[in-house]
């Protein structure tokens, strides 16, 4: 499966179940306060506890929780599995930008370019302070940090031009530590790692 | 009101007089009122702060400041939230004023280290002023003092950890204190399942800062030395670690969001059970989840580093040691929600921030659910969402459940009422504003914003703009809340002793009560939250 569709489906997951907790939690809450408001319910019944109904509100939350951490985990390993196919760029962080590295040693600032439809594999690092690397179209992300290598992963499906941003605090200009992904078909992806900057 | 003299007119020691009477006093209730207005200092400052970022964050581009501004004005909010408001807020507070009498004390175990925790406090937050205007300039590097950036910036650092180091001083010997004023003062007939919830929830929270705090004063005074001396602890040059600071960094702050929650849920779990008028559904089980978070909260620290660098198997079983701190969470929201079945509920101030407060948590306590999930968490992580989370939880929850503690005991620490009707328009306003606030963050983080961006891209303009509004709306409520407080001292609306009918021992004490706090001897129910006598009360008039 798609790595983003896989995240999106745990998104969408979480957040109904969530939704519906939610939604239940609140109304049932209401009700009881309107309903046993003073004024109509003068005198309380004595209810201390009831062990059966704590065992199943302990149990059905537990299975619940299990199944958010599977779904969960299973879309991270979508993320991190690297195809065998992969071209590989090395992506280097530095206050405050970032600086790509072909195969070929083409070098580039802020500008990633990428094929269409083939997988790419971000070898990241820093230069100094921790950044990260965030691409939020491919719901990837990883620190750059200095003597760590990291690296993350991704399947662009269609051209177009997506933002990349520095996640982790760095400093002054941390928020202008932007840089442009381009999707372009094969072709002039070639022609473009051919060029003389 | 009865002849008996209130502590604010006995000094203790008893040869003390005017000022004396408070910086040199043992009275625990006078150090939770001299905690109050330090704390509520603080607050007002760290509340100007945060709405100075967001009008700045209103329109695209430098509005009212610059980028370094920008980013010390964020790192000085958390840190002063954090250190000097929600970690001491309740504990400090409302832990020193109604802890020992909750357990039939007279005051804490160690009166004397108690005053030294308020010094250390007012040392501390003296100290983070002071680095403010002394070295490079502000303090830049966010509350989180991540290296090896903390390191290099050539900001005054040093001074700011050692006020945090001295704030986490302060922090552990309270938490000292009311573990052993629990085990060493209680009155004899009171045995461990007759401890009210809210005690229970400061033993809980004790324990965590007393074994988590050291940890960060370690780690800070590393970070000190790396600076001073360049050992080489986390600086990669030289062979050091950067994730390892983040590791130790965590190992406290996340247990430490136990610290500053826990209290709240024991707040909750008094005012529920009191304006229910009925006993708290599951007394036991809220006992045990209080411990239960206690230690699966100091287990679950690297759930803020997924995209650290750490290993695909640390990831697996962080993700899944933070889903079982999640039962005891929802353990107790149902109990609070399931006290209301059958129950007679009178509202109140008090009860309208609880229950705000359930529905706040909860939309933290959900979202924290795709924060601890692996793969969804690395789309997130570092984003606005995780912002409109914390906040949610600390503030929404941690911060409603100190409001709704305020508007509780504020009669019993003062003998007066406040105005009824302001505080309803504060909450109101508090909450609306609060909504419109932090939704769109939620927003923009699924979107994509990083946090701490001083500047942002056009897709982002709406959110942040909407945020702004909320954001005022809710400074302006706030504002009214601690204005009707304040005034409530000058009007001087005499509140009985037992205004809400509370049956725990606080409320069988004069408002306020004498300097050794029982005016007979404080008798201890079977079951702490036996509301028969309340009941037959109530009929009788």
């Amino acid at each position: 499966m798609d790595p983003v569709l896989g995240v999106d489906r745990a998104f969408w997951y979480i957040f109904g179940v969530s939704l519906i907790l939610l939604i239940g939690i609140t109304a049932v809450m209401i009700y009881f306060v309107v309903r046993y408001r003073r004024s109509k319910n003068p005198v309380p019944s004595d209810i201390r506890g009831d062990w059966k109904l704590e065992l199943i509100w302990s149990i059905i939350p537990t299975f619940i929780a299990l199944s958010m951490f599977w779904i969960g985990w299973s879309s991270y390993t979508g993320l991190r599995n690297v195809p065998d196919d992969a071209i590989e760029v090395e992506v280097l962080g530095q206050m405050f930008s970032w600086i790509f590295i072909y195969d070929n040693d083409k070098e580039t600032e802020n500008e990633l370019v990428v094929p269409v439809n083939t997988p790419v594999k971000l070898n990241i690092e820093s230069l100094d302070v921790i950044h990260s690397f965030f691409i939020p179209a491919f719901r990837v992300k990883v620190d750059a940090v200095k003597g760590l290598p990291t690296y993350l992963t991704f399947t662009p499906k269609e051209e177009g031009e997506f933002d990349i941003f520095c996640a982790e605090y760095c400093g002054t200009d941390h928020s202008y530590m932007t840089a442009k992904l381009r999707v372009v078909p094969n072709e002039e992806y070639e022609e473009w790692l051919e060029e003389e900057e | 009101m009865s002849d008996v003299k209130s502590f604010f007119d006995t000094p203790a020691p008893a040869h003390l007089t005017g000022i004396k009477a408070w910086l040199l006093t043992h009275d625990h209730k006078r150090l939770a009122i001299m905690y109050l207005w330090a704390v509520m200092f603080w607050f007002t400052v760290a509340i100007i702060l945060g709405l100075l970022i967001r009008i700045e964050l209103m329109s695209i581009g430098p509005t009212i400041m610059g980028a370094k501004l920008y980013n010390s004005a964020f790192t000085l909010h958390g840190v002063i939230m954090i250190f000097l408001f929600i970690i001491p807020a309740i504990p400090a507070i409302f832990g020193n004023f109604i802890l020992p009498i909750q357990l039939g004390a007279d005051d804490v175990f160690f009166p004397r280290l108690n005053l030294l925790s308020w010094y250390l406090y007012m040392l501390g937050g003296l100290l983070a002023i002071v680095s403010l205007f002394t070295g490079g300039g502000f303090p830049d590097t966010g509350w989180t003092f991540y290296v090896p950036f903390s390191v290099t910036t050539n900001h005054s650092v040093p001074l700011t950890l050692t006020a945090a180091f001295i704030l986490g001083m302060s922090s552990m010997l309270t938490g000292l204190n009311f573990i052993t004023t629990v085990h060493r003062m209680r009155v004899k007939e009171m045995g461990w399942m007759q401890i009210p919830l809210f005690t229970w929830s400061l033993y809980a929270t004790g324990w965590v800062q007393l074994l988590a705090t050291p940890v960060i004063s370690i780690t800070l005074l590393l970070v000190i030395f790396e600076r001073a001396f360049g050992i080489g602890l986390f600086d990669p040059d030289k062979g050091g670690d950067p994730v390892l600071y983040q590791h130790l960094f965590w190992m406290y702050s996340h247990p430490v969001v136990y610290v500053m929650i826990l209290p709240g849920m024991g707040i909750i779990s008094e005012v529920i059970p009191t304006f229910s008028r009925k006993a708290i559904f599951g007394y036991k089980a809220i006992v045990w989840s209080s411990m239960g978070i206690a230690v699966a909260g100091s287990l679950v620290w690297a759930h803020h580093m997924y995209t650290s660098g750490i290993s695909d198997t640390a990831v697996f079983i962080f993700s899944l040691l933070t889903y079982l701190v999640a039962i005891p969470t929802a353990i107790k929201v149902f109990s609070w929600v399931a006290t209301l079945y059958k129950a007679s509920i009178e509202m109140t101030p008090p009860l309208l921030y609880a229950l705000i407060f359930i529905y706040l948590f909860t939309v933290g306590g959900l979202t924290g659910l795709v924060i601890g999930a692996a793969g969804t968490n690395i789309h997130v992580h570092d984003t606005q969402f995780i912002v409109a989370h914390f906040h949610f939880t600390m503030f929404g929850g941690a911060g409603f459940a100190f409001f709704a503690g305020l508007h509780f005991w504020w009669p019993k620490m003062f003998g007066v009422m406040y105005n009824i009707k302001k505080a309803y328009i504060a909450a109101t306003l508090i909450t609306v504003g609060f909504m419109f606030h932090y939704v769109p963050m939620f927003v923009l983080g699924m979107m994509g914003m990083p946090r701490r961006y001083f500047d942002y891209l056009p897709q982002f303009a709406q959110g942040n703009a909407l945020a702004g509004i909320g954001g005022i709306i809710m400074v302006i409520g706030l504002l009214l809340m601690l204005y009707n407080l304040v005034m409530s001292l000058r009007e001087k609306v005499v509140a009985p002793e037992n205004p809400w009918g509370g049956v725990t021992l606080e409320w069988s004490v004069p408002s306020p009560p004498p300097v050794h706090n029982f005016v007979t001897a404080p008798s201890v129910k079977d079951y702490p939250y036996d509301f028969s006598e309340v009941l037959k009360k109530a009929a009788q008039s």
